[in-house]
């Protein structure tokens, strides 16, 4: 029913974005709290260095069960938490539609 | 046939490259050290002007500021370190018996507070950091050493230990991608002038592993690092002969390289692969130096 889809995805991308901070704060090694970060925010500009990105990357691969296509591995898919999301999504959709 | 075998095979036959039986460990001969050492005075007609600070440092470096500088998150493979016999009398019993019988005796080998260096610049930023704080005018220096990687091949353009001449500039944004961009600019016109065919493209580090793609994806998404390439064993994939690297502040950082000001240095770095250089000019002028063209001579021995 479309209702209850509606809010299953919303409730998962609440609980996709939770994983991503939780991940960030625990591996991103930036000087502030992730709570201070909106999920627009420049993560780079926050602190993220290339190698934590790195980290970060491997993180997520390792919490959402994915593997990111060397397409995607660069900047711009970690550039802020919305910009992750994106890049999750993108990849588990394309994993739906195999 | 195997173009790079072949070249590799005209270079023992001409004794410019003597085989030791391991790929990528050459001798050189006379005069191939005189086309290095020509082409390095070359160098330092175009560079000397700039009043860079000369240090040179053997082939090994510190194990403490090798840790430091992160070289094994990012090239593991590539690392080379020096083990050394550090057991007792007993130990050295039991190490001539495997020689003897042919099993591994490098076992009890154990780790010196020495690695091979990995590029001449490496050990530069912790003797730099140790000064105290860079004068206004940032900070120049010239080097060059000998350098390993662990990479056997059968190409002699990549040899596992080769020389790498290097100018590193420390100070601002702008100060250290002039630099860069000086000696870009610098570079083209050096290699015409002995007659060598060049590109300059962008380009990545070799980064270890699926980590290391995103690595390489972001040094080029950045623009960090450029180089000179000219073919040798391929036109098609014509081999890189000098890097031009920008590392922002990372390096500044990660040693505590500071301004006048207090604010952290940004470095940059201008390598020439010297061995692949000399290499190009015998695969593009033939393999015996009193035959070059009369101007690539010129240029480099005057």
């Amino acid at each position: 029913m479309a209702v209850s889809d509606e809010r299953s995805k919303t409730l998962g991308d609440f609980m996709m974005n939770q994983t991503i901070r939780e991940l960030l704060g625990r591996l991103g090694g930036l000087p502030v709290a992730v709570t201070e970060l909106e999920d627009s925010a420049d993560l780079y500009a926050a602190g993220l260095s290339s190698f934590a990105s790195v980290q970060l990357m491997l993180g997520i691969e390792e919490a959402f069960d994915i593997e990111f296509p060397d397409n995607l591995l660069n900047r711009k898919s970690f550039a802020s938490i919305a910009a992750i999301e994106e890049t999750v999504s993108m990849i588990l959709k394309a994993r739906e539609v195999a | 046939m195997d173009m790079q075998v072949s070249f590799l095979d005209r270079l023992f036959e001409a004794g410019l490259l003597i085989d030791t039986g391991v790929d990528g460990l050459y001798g050189r001969s006379g005069e191939f050290e005189e086309v290095i050492a020509a082409f390095e005075r070359l160098i330092d007609r175009i560079g000397g002007g700039d009043g860079a600070e000369a240090m040179r440092f053997p082939p090994g470096m510190n194990r403490a500021y090798f840790e430091t500088s992160g070289y094994m998150k990012s090239f593991p493979q590539l690392a080379g370190t020096v083990h050394s016999f550090c057991g007792n009398e007993l130990d050295h019993m039991g190490l001539l018996k495997c020689m003897e019988v042919g099993e591994d005796w490098t076992e009890g080998q154990e780790a010196t507070d020495i690695v091979l260096t990995p590029a001449a610049c490496y050990p530069l930023y912790p003797t730099v950091a140790r000064r105290g704080r860079l004068p206004a005018a940032g900070g120049l220096f010239d080097l060059q050493s000998y350098c390993f990687r662990h990479e056997p091949s059968k190409d002699p353009a990549r040899q596992q230990l080769f020389r790498m001449r290097e100018y590193v500039c420390m100070g601002t944004e702008s100060q250290v991608t002039d630099f860069r961009q000086r000696w870009m600019d610098r570079g083209v016109e050096m290699m015409k002038s002995i007659g060598l065919e060049v590109t300059i493209d962008i380009a990545n580090d070799p980064f270890f592993g699926r980590a290391g793609k995103m690595l390489a994806n972001n040094q080029r998404d950045q623009n960090l690092k450029f180089e000179l390439l000219i073919p040798i064993t391929s036109s098609a994939k014509p081999t890189a002969c000098m890097s031009f690297n920008y590392h922002q502040d990372a390096f500044g950082t990660k040693w505590g390289l500071y301004l006048e000001d207090g604010s952290t240095a940004h470095t940059a770095c201008v390598g020439f692969g010297l061995e692949r250089i000399a290499l190009a000019l015998f695969h593009t002028h033939g393999l015996k130096t009193k035959e070059w063209p009369e101007d690539v001579r010129a240029a480099l021995w005057g």
